[in-house]
């Protein structure tokens, strides 16, 4: 049953690469295509992180652990969105001009944090198969993966700096992405209350 | 009483003559066409493409023009469907779609401010006011992508000669419809509207700067800026302001609706040029539509020749 699910996720999943796809070939990507390809890329990339960070809370809301095996495969398919988008960049926008490239990542604000959020999804791609969580041990790697928290919001800002005037769907994200760090914030500020808490009680007892 | 003129009949309003001698079939096919339609079999075809706002009306009397580039025409259907037309929506996608709901006839442009001869122009009557010429223009976006569009209209510099500013005009300020009933995009505070551009008089007396009432031969599509929008090809998109009812002259430089969005980013002069980038965009390249790989911008939009003159001595990095 979960397998079957885990296929159906998957090939849900490549919808937005197939469409591409299908638009490519009947003429449906309007009169700039590299345009509509790398807004496309970029939106979905944007879809899936929040998706993979969506995960957690979720599972916690519901009570539904399960969730839980479908989190990595959102996540490597931002990466793949991600990458689909960094490629159209340097390829069909740029060809390559490594020079208005780097330029374009000193001297664009936008651009800036878009590299560098690209830049910081890396090594969490290379380190998402079971044998880097053992190699790495859970502690560090959970440490390691709490980066996707920081390339979420250089994704969002990213796509806030880029827009002229219009700021509706970039504030959409950034309300949707502010919700699901914000969960996490109240989680961990419980936690860490809990816990003064438990110490504060420990160390009555001792002195009594 | 001024009594309106019927609005032009569209060619596609017209029964083709083929199917007006042969109704029987015409009938026939009507049905079938219908029966499809309701079936979703066939899209039914409106103006170029469906679904496509367009005027559609073949403007009569164009004469050629030297001004002209001889570069490879954008495809009317690019010209018709990617455009930032923000008072029908911030997606490009959007204004072919949502500019149906502007209402072209009947249309007014006041012309007022700083001059003898305060006018209210009929839109039929101003487009007859000086014979309608092509003009083959490069359309340089600030987004860093380009067009080549076959305009018709008249050099702006006949409608100020017979208005005649005073001394005082210094400035002209062009005003874009403010009618949120026909343009949904003003119901949201993306600009603060209406759309205002301005031109320094001696850059609006330029032969180059026109007042376009259509392209491709035929009268302004919607989506384009209809009935009458202003093309100075010298300089970024933005500055040529569409669906015009207000030209006034004035002694100060007016405050454009970008320059009040973002000052930082969008000065009044706004000239193309390569070497004064945007915060957002390089402007040393371009992607020419219908092109893959980006073509250098040139300075002035390639217009050097013709306009360099009226910046000698101007710091262009400062008057951006």
């Amino acid at each position: 049953m979960l397998t079957t699910v885990k296929v159906a996720v998957f090939l849900v999943s490549l919808y937005p690469l197939i469409r591409l796809g299908w638009l490519a070939t009947t003429d449906g990507l309007g009169a700039n295509p590299i345009e509509f390809i790398t807004r496309s890329t970029g939106t979905w990339t944007l879809i899936f992180l929040t998706l993979t960070l969506g995960i957690t809370p979720l599972r916690r809301i519901f009570s539904y652990p399960n969730l839980m095996k479908f989190r990595r495969m959102l996540g490597l398919f931002a990466f793949f969105y991600v990458s689909l988008h960094f490629v159209t960049y340097i390829w069909l926008d740029q060809f390559f001009d490594i020079i208005a490239i780097l330029k374009d990542i000193v001297k664009r604000p936008f651009i800036t944090v878009g590299f560098l959020s690209f830049v910081l999804l890396v090594p969490l791609a290379l380190t998402s198969t079971s044998g880097m969580i053992r190699r790495l041990g859970g502690r560090c790697w959970q440490w390691l993966h709490r980066l996707i928290y920081v390339a979420a919001l250089g994704g969002v800002v990213h796509y806030l700096w880029l827009v002229k005037a219009d700021l509706q769907e970039p504030l959409i994200y950034t309300a949707v992405l502010a919700l699901l760090l914000g969960y996490r914030i109240a989680v961990a500020a419980g936690r860490l209350r809990s816990r003064l808490l438990s110490s504060k009680k420990a160390i009555s007892a001792k002195g009594a | 009483m001024l009594i309106k003129s019927p609005a032009d009949i569209k060619s596609s309003e017209i029964t083709d003559k083929s199917l007006y001698l042969n109704r029987r079939q015409f009938m026939l096919n009507a049905s079938l066409t219908a029966g499809a339609v309701a079936t979703g079999l066939v899209v039914p075809e409106i103006g170029i493409q469906s679904g496509v706002a367009h005027a559609g009306t073949k403007l009569e009397g164009i004469s050629k023009s030297p001004l002209s580039t001889d570069e490879k025409r954008t495809p009317v259907k690019d010209i018709t469907t990617y455009n930032n037309f923000y008072e029908f929506g911030t997606d490009k996608y959007s204004p072919a779609k949502m500019a149906k709901s502007l209402v072209t006839r009947p249309w007014t442009v006041v012309v007022d401010g700083e001059v003898k001869g305060e006018k209210v122009y009929d839109i039929d009557d101003l487009m007859k006011l000086a014979p309608l010429e092509e003009r083959i223009y490069r359309l340089r976006c600030v987004e860093a992508w380009s067009m080549v569009i076959p305009w018709v209209g008249f050099p702006l510099n006949a409608l100020i000669r017979q208005v005649e500013p005073t001394s005082k005009a210094k400035f002209v300020e062009l005003t874009t419809l403010h009618e949120p009933d026909q343009m949904p995009g003003q119901n949201r505070g993306v600009l603060d509207w209406p759309y205002v551009e301005g031109l320094r008089m001696d850059e609006a007396v330029h032969p180059l700067a026109i007042l376009a009432v259509g392209l491709y031969g035929e009268s302004m599509p919607n989506q384009n800026g209809a009935p009458i929008r202003l093309v100075v090809p010298w300089k970024y998109g933005f500055k040529s302001v569409k669906s015009i009812v207000s030209i006034r002259f004035v002694e100060k430089q007016p405050k454009s609706a970008w320059m009040k969005a973002n000052p930082r980013e969008y000065g009044f002069y706004s000239n193309v040029n390569p070497e004064v980038s945007h915060p957002r965009w390089s402007q040393v390249r371009e992607r020419r539509i219908g092109e893959f790989r980006k073509r250098k911008t040139l300075l002035f939009n390639g217009y050097a020749d013709q306009v360099a003159g009226l910046y000698k001595g101007m710091n262009l990095a400062a008057y951006y």
